[in-house]
């Protein structure tokens, strides 16, 4: 009888051990794919700042792409393009995604507001080349051109999605009483939405858009064949215009070293610049 | 709010400096004479700054669609446009060739510099049919090759005329390929990686160890590839030179016909290498519209004349003088703005 | 004051018709996508079925025949061979921040998870080919073909670009999608559960399966929907170490080609009226599988809210 409880006893604690065990394991696999995924991020990061800190230089901003073979030049022409392209953009994008957002948050309970809804999400997960794809149909081949214009038109419909989506869920954060209590002192609702709901949530609202418009500057795929690029720097409207995304990815794909070489400094910039976007907005908003 | 108002005036006042006045003339098209365009465009604008060329090498294909679309002021091929093409520009047109240019096999093996090549063995490779390097076939001609392994083939994943001429020189020669593949832009290829343009084919053959694709010569000469010999017609085995590239330009230039459309592969000359092509400017007859026609013009006079001896600087052969002079006459029938 | 009254409800009215106008776009936008994109591929529709289109294999420019089977193979393969590496490890990262990690430590490393998804693709793509490709090439894959050759999912030369290539890129690019929804579903499971699940004896690894991940499928199989409509339609760094090749083949160190990377390799470069709309027809198609796809994802994700 003792020996059997005995043995029970061993055998319990016997699974016992073997539980701990197994729960230790898998606490390490989870410690090291939660390294992993980090490492993976600064792997990436590191390497692009290995590659591009020996050659970073005044030129790279100033300078404009010189023909095959001759080293040097810079690409001015590509990161004016990217913000001429990611303003129009913005402007485009902002005030439509957020006229949607508004109408989902204030407006919308019917079923008019599920469908918006719906299509918001759907267009935010639109793959970015088929956003390209789109806009090349519907403005490049009409206009017998592709131009700076069809480009910022591309990033703008990536944006308002995401812009809208933030703007309803933020809106539907102020309190109803607000817009009560606005109402009540007889201002006009549109009066109420704009300087008393909308004005309330400005932090938020302006992260949204600046973590879109982090987003939107380092799209490539949506601006190959809408802006295509310029050698020259252009910033005419219904021209072709370069943006640093695109010059990136041919000087990537280039056999030249000092094409390579840019590439590198160019990732660096573009990485840079959303980082500062999404790090600066995240500790200043907070 | 205010501020951003503010912010977005003042930077467009900044870029609406920064637009030029000059005529914006936008040209794309094969990646085969980038190297050359991408200087001439440079030098052309440094003597005549009104006019500033814009030119994306997107491939031989697009040049022809995006021509042909309207998008763009003018085209650039390797591979003059077939009739059927012509058709659907809807207006005339002119092929002007502006330097002869060659596709070079270009392969990446450790320790080996010279290679010789038939057309059946490109062909073969190309195929899938010789899959390894010490097969046989190439050691047969090339007796001291001391690579092995698997063949690693990289073609062009774009529309290309440097893949229409690498193709319709393997049609001349090999009939399996004919039968299999055959010529044009883009083809459906039996094996191999795909690489955007000449740029990403050099690129992928450089960073990859036992590999083989066709690229043209400066490419390979820039990036310090090795090239290999390439039988020709007569049987000699023959290195991308410019002589060599002028030797079957010449012995070609008499059937030249009246619209430039020449196939230069499998020239017929001594020394001359086979597989070597013009590469064309796509031009409106009619540009009338607009004042880029002088532009462009002018830009092509200046190609034919100072352009040429800029040209060998960068391994393009000059054209040869009689063309030239045919050429002049024709820019003469462009109509532009008086 | 009744004029001021018919003035205040008319700029009311005016307010929300704008509102009500632009978000009605927003739906505009996405049926014109469809539309578009359907009215472009009528060419390549009039000469083929679309059913023949999306079985048959053979991608032939010269010939003006075109089929998808190759495109579409790549790209199931591709996103899902990313998925099987990101999303395991991806459950972990949310687990591991959620559960295990000191406040600080997950804050830190829940930072640098998001900051995955913040890089643009076509760095991940420049990194691809000049770190990852090399170094699959000379070390992974030899190894690979030397100790499971025999499998033929590792058979054939190492060319270093190819599928394997691809979907190691994308599980980098998925893992911050997959992981965050994944926190987020996990955060919703109230404490209760899992102080329970201690109660009776559970280790902690114990807990977190019966706690956690076993009540949380739904959530868990929305995360992957996710991750997966991200890798499906990632164009710029598949683009770059693919080897834009369009075959199927049965081994992943070959190239292959995606839908979204034929369409940027060729759209801009086609020279047939035929080929152009295959390719708005292929374009079409990634659309109609990413829609899906998403909206199953955003189904199970309502339905948990």
């Amino acid at each position: 009888m003792t020996s059997l409880r005995r043995q029970i006893g061993d055998f319990t604690r016997l699974r016992y051990r073997r539980r701990k065990a197994l729960s230790g394991w898998m606490t390490f696999c989870l410690t090291v794919s939660a390294c992993a995924a980090a490492g993976g991020l600064l792997g990436v990061f590191g390497y692009v700042v290995w590659k591009a800190v020996p050659h970073f230089s005044v030129s790279f901003f100033t300078g404009l792409p010189q023909p095959v073979g001759e080293p040097g030049g810079g690409m001015l022409n590509a990161l004016l393009g990217s913000l001429f392209m990611v303003a129009l953009g913005t402007g485009i994008g902002v005030p439509w995604g957020m006229a949607a957002g508004v109408y989902l948050s204030e407006y919308g309970r019917g079923r008019l507001a599920v469908w918006v809804r719906f299509a918001a999400d759907m267009l935010s997960s639109v793959p970015s080349i088929v956003t390209g794809l789109f806009i090349y149909v519907l403005i490049v081949r009409p206009m017998h051109r592709f131009s700076g214009f069809a480009g910022a038109l591309a990033l703008s419909v990536i944006l308002i999605p995401i812009v809208a989506r933030n703007t309803e869920e933020l809106l539907k954060l102020v309190p109803q009483h607000i817009r009560e209590a606005g109402l009540a002192l007889g201002i006009p609702r549109w009066r109420v939405i704009l300087s008393i709901v909308l004005r309330g949530s400005r932090g938020g609202l302006t992260t949204g858009i600046i973590l879109g418009v982090a987003r939107i500057s380092g799209e490539t795929a949506p601006l190959l064949f809408t802006a295509l690029n310029n050698r020259l720097l252009s910033l005419k409207w219904d021209q072709p215009m370069a943006s640093l995304p695109v010059q990136i990815y041919t000087y990537a794909i280039s056999p030249f070293e000092d094409w390579n070489v840019q590439a590198w400094v160019g990732a660096f910039v573009l990485v840079l610049f959303v980082f500062l976007l999404n790090t600066v907005t995240r500790w200043v908003m907070k | 709010m205010k501020k951003v108002q503010r912010l977005l005036i003042l930077s467009s006042i900044c870029f609406s400096g920064l637009a030029s006045t000059a005529t914006l003339i936008h040209g794309a098209g094969a990646t085969f004479p980038y190297p050359l365009y991408s200087k001439w465009f440079t030098d052309f604008q440094k003597v005549n700054p009104d006019v500033q060329i814009n030119y994306q090498s997107i491939g031989s294909g697009g040049g022809i669609r995006q021509f042909t679309d309207r998008t763009i002021d003018f085209g650039a091929t390797d591979t003059p446009m077939t009739d059927e093409q012509i058709k659907k520009v809807g207006e005339p047109m002119l092929h002007v060739p502006t330097a002869i240019g060659s596709v070079v096999l270009s392969f990446n093996l450790p320790g080996v510099k010279t290679l010789k090549l038939t057309g059946e063995l490109i062909a073969g490779i190309f195929l899938g049919e010789i899959t390894q390097w010490e097969d046989p076939r190439l050691k047969a001609i090339n007796p001291d090759l001391s690579a092995k392994g698997s063949i690693l083939v990289i073609h062009r994943s774009d529309g290309s005329g440097t893949t229409g001429v690498f193709t319709d020189y393997l049609s001349k020669v090999s009939t399996p390929w004919k039968d299999k593949v055959g010529a044009g832009t883009a083809v459906n290829w039996p094996v191999g990686l795909g690489g955007k343009g000449n740029e990403g084919v050099a690129g992928l053959i450089k960073q990859t160890p036992q590999s083989i694709g066709y690229i043209e010569y400066v490419y390979a000469k820039t990036n310090g590839l090795s090239v290999a010999q390439v039988k020709n017609k007569r049987g000699e085995f023959v290195e991308p030179t410019l002589k060599s590239l002028t030797a079957a330009a010449l012995s070609e230039i008499s059937q030249m016909p009246k619209d430039y459309r020449l196939s230069l592969t499998q020239a017929s000359g001594k020394g001359s290498y086979p597989i070597s092509a013009f590469t064309y400017l796509l031009i409106r007859q009619d540009m009338s519209k607009s004042n880029k026609g002088q532009g462009l013009v002018a830009f092509l006079k200046w190609a034919l004349s100072e352009g040429q001896s800029r040209a060998q600087t960068l391994e393009y052969a000059p054209l040869p003088p009689a063309l030239i002079k045919r050429l002049e006459a024709t820019l003469q029938t462009i109509k532009v703005v008086p | 004051m009744r004029q001021l009254k018919k003035d205040v409800r008319f700029a009311d009215r005016f307010f929300l018709a704008c509102v009500r106008f632009l978000a009605l776009a927003v739906i505009v936008l996405l049926l014109g996508m469809g539309f578009f994109l359907w009215d472009a591929s009528g060419t390549a529709l009039k000469s083929i079925s679309f059913f023949t289109f999306l079985t048959t294999s053979a991608w032939d420019p010269v010939r003006d025949v075109y089929g998808a089977l190759p495109v579409v193979y790549g790209t199931l393969i591709s996103s899902f061979l990313s998925l099987f590496i990101a999303f395991p490890l991806s459950v972990g990262v949310a687990l591991f921040l959620n559960e295990l990690a000191p406040p600080f430590l997950a804050k830190v490393l829940g930072f640098l998870v998001e900051m995955l998804a913040a890089i643009p693709s076509v760095v991940y793509g420049l990194w691809g080919v000049f770190v990852l490709v090399p170094w699959l090439r000379t070390e992974v894959q030899p190894l690979l073909i030397q100790k499971l050759g025999f499998l033929p999912m590792f058979q054939g030369p190492a060319y270093g670009v190819g599928m394997m290539a691809a979907g190691c890129v994308l599980s980098l690019m998925v893992l911050p999608t997959i992981s965050s929804v994944s926190r987020e579903v996990f955060r919703a499971i109230p404490e209760n559960q899992r102080e329970a699940a201690l109660a009776l004896g559970a280790t902690r690894w114990e807990m977190m399966k019966l706690a956690l991940l076993r009540s949380s499928r739904s959530g868990l199989f929305a995360a992957f929907m996710l991750g997966l409509g991200r890798a499906l339609g990632e164009t710029m760094a598949v683009t770059m170490v693919i080897g834009n090749r369009a075959q199927i083949v049965s081994s992943l160190l070959a190239p292959a080609q995606t839908m979204a990377s034929v369409i940027a390799n060729e759209y801009a470069e086609a020279t047939s009226d035929v080929h152009l709309s295959a390719l708005a027809l292929v374009g079409l198609l990634l659309f109609g599988i990413t829609f899906v796809t998403n909206a199953v994802a955003r189904l199970f994700i309502w339905r948990l809210k």
